[in-house]
């Protein structure tokens, strides 16, 4: 199947904006990418070895999140993996919600839908 | 400081969508190519700002909307190479949550103040730096040119 690498992670897949792997789920998916790519791994998942809190990993136009079997679900050769960080902002200051933790993580995405 | 390159259609397009959503934030994505010293933004697309519940001074692009626009940019041979959007009433500066939920190191924000429905300033912000951690704004000229440009015959 094709992963498809944003712009701001191609820097660390030799340039690429397409990468192909032969996994048969999601995150065998993204193990073999970020086997044949370790610079990426950081960028990818928090040192717990989530994903991190931006990074939206879509099965075609699905948001892996909300799938049943999230990153256990299998893929197929002709399926493809968009890996998009979000984007947000305004001119309001951010929200205070909850209990603020700057973390080691340095999260700070407040929204999620 | 860099410079964000963008064709003319593109640069007024933006500010134009801006002054359409007036009061409420607009926000889109620019799609172009990396020519070694810097984009060159070719085109737009037009995104819904999901933050309907605070849309005069926030905005969100659905990753759904996203995976879509960059599967279109693909098929056309460009990237997406930044954002922008508006800050209704409000100056053309990054805010805190701009910097906060920024996450496309390289690519470029771009932000036009709208005064009274009126398209003011367009400004650019690289987001600069190789990580979360590290990341931050650079204020980046920007050149409109006003033909589109085509590469050059031999
Ligand atoms: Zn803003």
């Amino acid at each position: 199947m094709n992963i498809f690498i944003p712009t701001p992670l191609r820097a660390y897949a030799e340039g690429r904006d397409i990468v192909q792997v032969s996994a048969t789920t999601v995150s065998g998916a993204l193990d073999e990418l970020t086997r044949s790519f370790p610079d990426l791994r950081k960028h990818l998942f928090t040192g717990e070895g989530k994903l991190r809190a931006f990074v939206n990993v879509y099965l075609n136009d699905e948001d892996v999140r909300y799938l049943p079997e999230k990153e256990s679900t299998a893929v197929a050769a002709s399926d493809t993996l968009s890996i998009i960080p979000s984007i947000a902002g305004g001119s309001a200051a951010p929200r205070k919600r909850g209990k603020a933790s700057p973390g080691k993580s340095g999260l700070s995405t407040k929204e999620r839908h | 400081m860099s410079t964000l390159r963008i064709a003319r259609t593109v640069y007024d397009a933006l500010r134009a969508h801006g002054e359409e959503t007036y009061p409420h934030e607009c926000c889109g994505a620019l799609l172009g190519r990396n020519t070694g010293d810097g984009w060159r933004i070719e085109a737009s697309a037009r995104a819904g700002n999901t933050r309907t519940d605070s849309a005069h001074n926030r905005y969100q692009i659905a990753p759904a909307e996203l995976v879509k626009i960059e599967r279109e940019a693909r098929n056309r041979g460009l990237s997406i190479a930044g954002f922008y959007h508006s800050h209704p009433d409000h100056p053309a500066q990054w805010s805190p949550t701009d910097f906060a939920e920024a996450h496309w190191l390289g690519c470029s924000y771009v932000i036009t103040a709208v005064e009274r429905g009126r398209a003011a300033a367009t400004n650019s912000f690289l987001l600069a730096g190789t990580t979360e951690e590290d990341k931050r704004f650079e204020p980046q000229g920007i050149e409109v040119s006003e033909r589109a440009e085509s590469p050059a015959a031999p």
